[in-house]
């Protein structure tokens, strides 16, 4: 069992590894680059929202960031057009990071439907501040260096950096599962006050995962930028980004590892795959949004949940453990 | 004896309400103490302030000597006071044996935990040792939402002890738990306390507290009005007063009181 679910990762990998020397269009391997972009994002907001219970909606900021990060330093430090800007990558993740740490250090302190809320208006405020801010360029945007690879091997690089981004939080966000943290993350999820009262020390654990979060999606926004090549406040800040990843990890399995990378799989290639065929960017929209109804009725813990859980019979074992132990405790306290 | 948890002058307000009013307690190091009174009288009020959950407008509460007054809740619990809640709280979507290691990492700092795996080949043991000694152990795999009431019961019991704090807090422990497993819980703390483990209990149902507890304060309209033997509180007509009269009527109370 557990030599065939590390198989199944390693059968994923061969083909992601494969998928751009097998597939040499460029229009589908530009969906696979934004496809992977979308994975590490999703599962990257999968660690600190699914893990902790915490639905941020503003993560759209640290990718905005992250892109002005690339933007801006491969331009002011005039750097010539090519690879070695993806060295710029991890930067955009560390100054994601920086924004990170004050906005969770305010935005944490409140619960629910109040931390959506607050995350929302975070990310308006970074999005007015990049329209409205000198440095940014404002609504014209920035032109990055032109990279001038060609046509048909332009995708390939940023589609290895991408996966390189995809395993790394991959592993991470497993680590994380396994690790002392990922169980604090989760007793917080089910109940913050009674694991304070455990010793955990919620703030700083809070915090942490926010971070950790924004790091990737930060790396993300950077790569991005660098492969899009212009970029516009309202587009690497955009609401539906927020949205779309959120939408992917429910989709998926919160807080499961494997969710929402196939939640972000599915829905990203399908969105690219619809707009391209269809030349209508908005149809992905109707559809996202009745997908969505659908699996929160039917399945509200996601796709990955419901079919492991019916796969294993699991609420049947459930009954039976729990109805059989209730006997044998009534049984030793009569005797 | 000595005293190991001393909570001295206690008042807090909520609002208009003056929730407690100047208690004092305290609870010997070994010994089952129990904390009853009317409905709203303050007694999770007092748990609360006592654990760190709600900050006293004024008042001090030690442990052995050391002020804990207005420290965080992990802290307090990190310095040596469990609680468990009245309504029963654990991990829902983790499972039973995940919700006992949340437990185990009392006084570490939380950078350790970043860099740790969730638990040790001890800490596993433990938790199963302590799981099996209140019985559902076999659940261990299980998720915890799955659990009847009275198996919750029984796993906030096993977790607060994990971590072995020098006091433990239960919140009504019998509460809303059929006879046999109220028996059951009795003797698991009889047990306990046999070997050297002090309890501050809050318990609506006087047979349970009677039977089991050393010493008793009762407390009414946030002061604690008598303190001292099951025996000695039981006939202290100051008692039946605060349980009969008032606003605080509680009929079920007296009679208890009386049988118990």
């Amino acid at each position: 069992m557990f030599q065939k679910k590390n198989l199944l990762w390693l059968v994923a990998l061969a083909v992601f590894l494969a998928f751009p020397l097998v597939v040499t269009n460029p229009t589908y391997t530009t969906i696979g680059v934004f496809t992977l972009l979308f994975m590490a994002c999703t599962s990257s907001w999968n660690m600190f929202s699914g893990y902790s219970g915490y639905i941020a909606l503003g993560s759209g900021a640290f990718y905005g960031v992250g892109a002005y990060t690339m933007a801006l330093c491969s331009l002011h430090w005039h750097m010539a057009a090519g690879a070695a800007m993806f060295w710029l990558v991890p930067l955009g993740g560390l100054l994601a990071v920086l924004v990170a740490i004050p906005v969770g250090w305010v935005v944490l302190r409140v619960r629910r439907h109040t931390f959506v809320v607050i995350t929302i208006a975070v990310f308006f405020v970074a999005q007015l501040s990049a329209i409205n801010a000198g440095f940014t360029g404002g609504t014209a945007g920035l032109s990055l260096p032109f990279i001038t690879w060609g046509a048909s091997y332009y995708n390939v690089p940023f589609y290895y950096v991408a996966l390189a981004i995809v395993i790394f939080i991959t592993a991470l966000s497993a680590s994380v599962r396994r690790s002392r943290f990922g169980l604090q993350l989760l007793a917080i999820r089910d109940d913050e006050d009674r694991a304070l009262g455990l010793g955990v020390k919620v703030a700083a654990v809070k915090l942490t995962g926010f971070s950790m979060s924004a790091f990737v999606i930060g790396m993300c926004g950077a790569l991005y930028a660098m492969f899009i090549g212009q970029i516009y406040p309202q587009f690497v800040f955009d609401p539906l980004f927020d949205i779309s990843i959120a939408l992917m990890a429910f989709l998926g399995g919160l807080g499961t590892l494997v969710g929402p990378l196939l939640g972000a799989l599915v829905l990203e290639s399908l969105q690219q795959y619809l707009t391209v065929s269809f030349s209508n960017g908005s149809l992905y929209l109707i559809l996202f949004g009745s997908l969505f109804l659908i699996v929160i009725l039917f399945m509200p813990q996601g796709v990955v949940v419901a079919l492991r859980d019916r796969w294993t019979k699991k609420d049947e074992r459930e009954r039976d453990a729990v109805a059989s132990n209730e006997t044998t405790l009534m049984a030793s306290g009569t005797k | 004896m000595t005293i190991l948890l001393k909570a001295t002058g206690i008042s807090r307000a909520f609002g208009g309400v003056q929730a407690l009013d100047g208690c004092s307690m305290e609870v010997k190091k070994g010994s089952i103490t129990g904390l009853i009174g009317p409905n709203g009288s303050g007694k999770t009020t007092l748990f609360n302030v006592i654990t760190g959950y709600v900050k006293p407008d004024s008042g001090s509460v030690t442990l052995e000597g050391v002020d804990v007054t207005n420290e965080r809740p992990d802290k307090v619990f990190a310095l040596g006071i469990g609680r468990t809640f009245q309504l029963t709280r654990i991990f829902g979507r983790i499972s039973v044996l995940e919700n006992m290691l949340v437990a185990t990492q009392r006084e570490e700092s939380w950078l350790r935990g970043l860099t740790r795996s969730m638990s040790s080949k001890s800490e596993v043991s433990a938790a199963m040792e302590w799981l099996d000694f209140v019985g559902i152990a076999r659940l261990a795999n299980l998720q915890a939402g799955a659990l009847s009431f009275g198996q919750r019961k029984l796993l906030e019991l096993a977790y607060v002890l994990v971590a072995n704090p020098d006091v433990v807090l239960l919140d009504e422990p019998a509460g809303g738990v059929n006879l046999t497993l109220v028996n059951q819980i009795s003797d698991k703390i009889r047990t306990l306390n046999k070997s050297g483990k002090t309890f501050l209990i809050v318990e609506h149902n006087m047979e349970f507290v009677m039977s089991l507890c050393d010493e008793v304060t009762v407390m009414h309209q946030g002061k604690d009005l008598v303190s001292g033997t099951p025996n000695e509180v039981r006939a202290n007509p100051l008692v039946l007063d605060a349980y009969l009269g008032g606003a605080d009527d509680d009929d079920d109370m007296e009679s208890e009181l009386e049988h118990g």
